[in-house]
């Protein structure tokens, strides 16, 4: 495949229902499972180690509207948990056996009982990830989260993650992170030759087949994009802050690059690229994994780091992506976000690098008045 | 029909809880002088008897926050944090918290100190860990996480247990360093019988609105004994609090009185209050005979009438089970359902009355579904009103009363459909 065709493949792919995906690759696999996970994190090595692929839930964005979600949820709530719960009351995640919800906010952890209490059919399961990253208990806590977890597939589907096989989908799942950690290092050294959509798409459609064809697929994209005929042009590079849950309309993220800006760094489906490098250790993988969880993470409005200030992480994404600020992208309502936006601001205001603040809905679909906020300060910035 | 009115009751609980939680609030002016160190604490599920057993004061940010509503205060406070970058759509708690720094009114030297170390006891709400960070970076206190693993099984794991024992050891070693005291388990065994004492006496209380009527509203007037026991207990003077309120219920109940002059309708109420019209709110339900006769709110610190009590035997092991299992915040939402629908049976009540607060996701997300559990699944009346806790913005009287009056109008109705 060429790397036309792997985007446009991956276009194909992020734009069906998810429970279209599942059904096709259980028609391919029979007898197979599959398992989604919502934000942030996803225990994607569990779920491969047990046999079943694992999918990203990522609510509806566009594409679908609200009939019975919106009387469970308040109007102050975000949209992705409620068009989330949607997809359930409209059947758009059939053939999807299982989700995973994590402690990432509220919000979700809510969902996630009242998705189970209205689809009793559904296997539903809550992690609660570590929040202390100090404690020298910690890592035993993960690990027990983590084999509580493979206990209850056994439970719920008779696959069970033996050690051996976490061991391989750890490796895997490495293989594919170094792939992504090497495709965003692409995109800082030459952003003209991946645009923000295309990378977001790719990566999106990784969460939906299984890693190995994934990594097949970044393979063609790592050999063949350094040479894409593209022109550089006079852009503002920015770091996008925020975007962790709620997915943003790719017309927003168009319009974005169109106003002036290299995205050439963001916290994307960050859940999917969680470790800075490939997970340490030797032992017990279960063990591995949790102690990795914290000790080898990307900074994220998810998980509090007491080694470092809120606004560390971010400033370092700044740096080494050489970029020139910073437009901050929270959902509209997400709390982890929005909280940590104002640490964040404050850490980047003391560093003196300049920041915007664009709120977003999934299902939005005019963009003429971010365009020119964003167009704005990007004069204001390129031309001072 | 006669109008209802308020017995003006209030008694000996109302005063003697005022009395108590302003002499802490006086030590807490203190420290800073007398040279002690404080902790910041959250309410939820709280381990107060561990910081006390390690000498340290202990500072809650969200009896700050209320107070400051109760007062009217709170709306300047929260467009101050506003101002600084806060959302209009974050809790609300945390902006009128940030808000009292921003103003001056929080720091050295002042009325409320800044925590010497700032203890987050992340138990259910996700928004606690956002504001901890946040305090402890404008007081620039030690910041100590303490990693609550939500209730997801029938029944907290021995791992959980086991994780919070050793993070509550780590944080003993923490306190020893800030007082320059040993820490001494003994202590913390005599704190923790006080505490249980505490609890009974608070359990017994709710248990005495079974009668009708109900002795005392268990979601307004619970409020005064919501300080004693999620921020002085393990103190004697809380525990002796208890025994004066429940000696006065029960005195109460004999009587056969209530807080208000006719109990016509019993309800269970579920979230927080609006307290910047705390009262205005009450008048609303009282002029229909109202009362609540049990409430989720009051078990933000913890679930004391199912039994459950500190046991100065196994001191580390029943704080860290307290933590994880015993309090509304760190169960789901879908066991609150559960606790509801006990509370409407077993303390025979007529409706379910949900407060919907925006600040508080926690409590609010996706309470639609528990409207529908319960009027579809179970039939029993229920009513959601929405408005805010602290953001007085968010209560439009008018509108809530219009709601109130019409659903007291038609429950009025179908009793007299059942009577006849
Ligand atoms: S968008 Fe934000 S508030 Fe909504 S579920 Fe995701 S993290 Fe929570
Ligand atoms: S979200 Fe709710 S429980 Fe959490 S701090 Fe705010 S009011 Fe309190």
């Amino acid at each position: 495949m060429t790397p036309e065709q792997i985007i446009e493949r991956s276009r194909e792919l992020v734009a069906q229902p998810l429970g279209t995906v599942a059904e096709r690759w259980k028609a391919e696999h029979p007898g197979g499972r599959t398992v989604a996970a919502y934000p942030v994190w996803a225990p994607a090595e569990l779920i491969h180690a047990a046999g079943m692929l694992p999918l990203s839930l990522l609510g509806g964005g566009t594409s679908v509207e609200l009939t019975h979600a919106d009387a469970r949820f308040q109007s102050f709530v975000c949209s992705i948990a409620k068009s989330t719960l949607e997809l359930g009351f409209q059947g758009q995640v059939k053939g999807v056996d299982g989700l995973v919800f994590s402690n990432i906010c509220d919000v979700a952890r809510n969902l996630s009982s009242i998705y189970q209490r209205n689809f009793p059919g559904t296997f539903v399961e809550y992690l609660h990830l570590p929040q202390n990253s100090t404690s020298a208990a910690v890592g035993e806590y993960a690990a027990a989260e983590l084999r509580r977890l493979a206990a209850a597939f056994g439970d719920a589907f008779g696959l069970t993650a033996s050690p051996a096989a976490l061991a391989k989908s750890i490796e895997v799942y490495d293989a594919l992170r170094a792939r992504l950690r090497a495709l965003y290092a692409l995109r800082i050294a030459e952003p003209h030759k991946l645009s923000t959509v295309e990378l977001y798409t790719v990566l999106r459609a990784c969460t939906l087949v299984p890693p190995e064809e994934g990594i097949g697929w970044l393979d063609v994209l790592l050999a063949e994009l350094p040479r894409r005929a593209a022109r550089a042009r006079d852009r503002l590079r920015v770091v996008v802050e925020g975007a962790f849950c709620e997915q943003p309309p790719l017309g927003l993220l168009e319009v974005l690059e169109e106003a002036g800006c290299y995205v050439v760094e963001d916290d994307l489906l960050l859940g999917w690229r969680w470790f800075t490098t490939d997970v340490a250790g030797e032992g017990d993988p279960f063990e591995r994994l949790g102690t990795a969880y914290v000790n080898q993470a990307v900074p994220s409005s998810t998980r509090h780091e007491s080694r470092q200030h809120r606004s560390a992480g971010l400033i370092e994404k700044v740096r080494r992506a050489k970029a020139d600020a910073v437009v901050f992208m929270p959902a509209k309502f997400c709390e982890p976000a929005l909280f940590d936006y104002v640490l964040m601001k404050q850490g980047l205001e003391r560093e003196g690098i300049p920041h915007l603040l664009v709120e977003f809905e999934e299902k939005m679909w005019t963009f003429e008045r971010t365009r020119n906020e964003i167009e704005t300060f990007v004069e204001s910035m390129l031309f001072d | 029909m006669t109008a209802v009115t308020e017995r003006q009751y209030q008694g000996q609980v109302h005063e003697h809880s005022r009395r108590l939680m302003a002499a802490w609030m006086d030590e807490l002016s203190r420290a800073e002088a007398e040279g002690r160190p404080t902790g910041a604490l959250m309410i939820s599920g709280n381990c107060v008897e561990l910081l006390r057993a390690c000498h340290i004061l202990p500072m809650f940010p969200e009896v700050t926050a209320l107070q400051n509503a109760i007062r009217k205060k709170s709306l300047p406070l929260i467009l101050k944090a506003e101002q600084a970058g806060y959302s209009s759509d974050n809790c609300a708690y945390v902006k009128a918290d940030i808000g009292l720094f921003l103003d001056g009114g929080m720091g050295p030297g002042k009325p409320i100190p800044f925590p010497t170390i700032t203890v987050c006891n992340y138990v259910g709400c996700n928004v606690y860990v956002k504001w901890f960070e946040h305090l402890a970076d404008v007081s620039g206190s030690k910041l100590f996480m303490l990693d609550v693993p939500f209730v997801r099984t029938a029944e907290p794991s021995a791992a959980d247990v086991r994780y919070v024992v050793s993070q509550l050891r780590e944080l003993i070693t923490l306190g020893e360093s800030v007082s320059g005291q040993k820490f001494d388990i003994d202590e913390l065994r005599e704190i923790l019988t006080h505490a249980a004492r505490a609890e009974d006496g608070y359990a017994r209380a709710k248990m005495l609105c079974k009668h009708h009527p109900a002795p005392f509203d268990a979601y307004f007037d619970a409020i005064n004994m919501m300080g004693p026991i999620n921020v002085l207990r393990g103190t004697r003077e809380a525990a002796e609090f208890f025994d004066v309120a429940v000696a006065e219920f029960e005195g109460l109940v004999a009587q056969g009185l209530g807080p208000l002059s006719e109990e016509r309708f019993r309800t269970v109420v579920e979230g927080p209050p609006p307290y910047p019209f705390y009262r205005s709110f009450r008048n609303l339900f009282a002029r229909w005979g109202a009362v609540a006769v049990a409430s989720t709110y009051s078990t933000v610190g913890g679930i004391w009438e199912w039994g459950f009590r500190h046991d100065p035997r196994r001191p580390l092991e029943s704080i860290a089970e307290q933590m994880l299992r015993e309090n509304l915040t760190n169960r789901s939402i879908v066991a609150r359902y559960a606790q509801i629908k006990r509370y409407v049976e077993e303390w025979e009540a007529d409706a379910l009355v949900i407060h919907s607060i925006k600040s508080c996701r926690l409590f609010s997300a996706g309470q639609g579904d528990m409207r529908d559990y319960f009027t579809q699944k179970l039939g029993v009346p229920t009513l959601m009103v929405e408005s805010d806790l602290e953001d007085p913005r968010y209560y439009a009287e008018a509108q809530i009363k219009n709601r109130i009056d019409a659903f007291f109008e038609s429950l009025e109705h179908r009793k007299l459909v059942q009577s006849a």
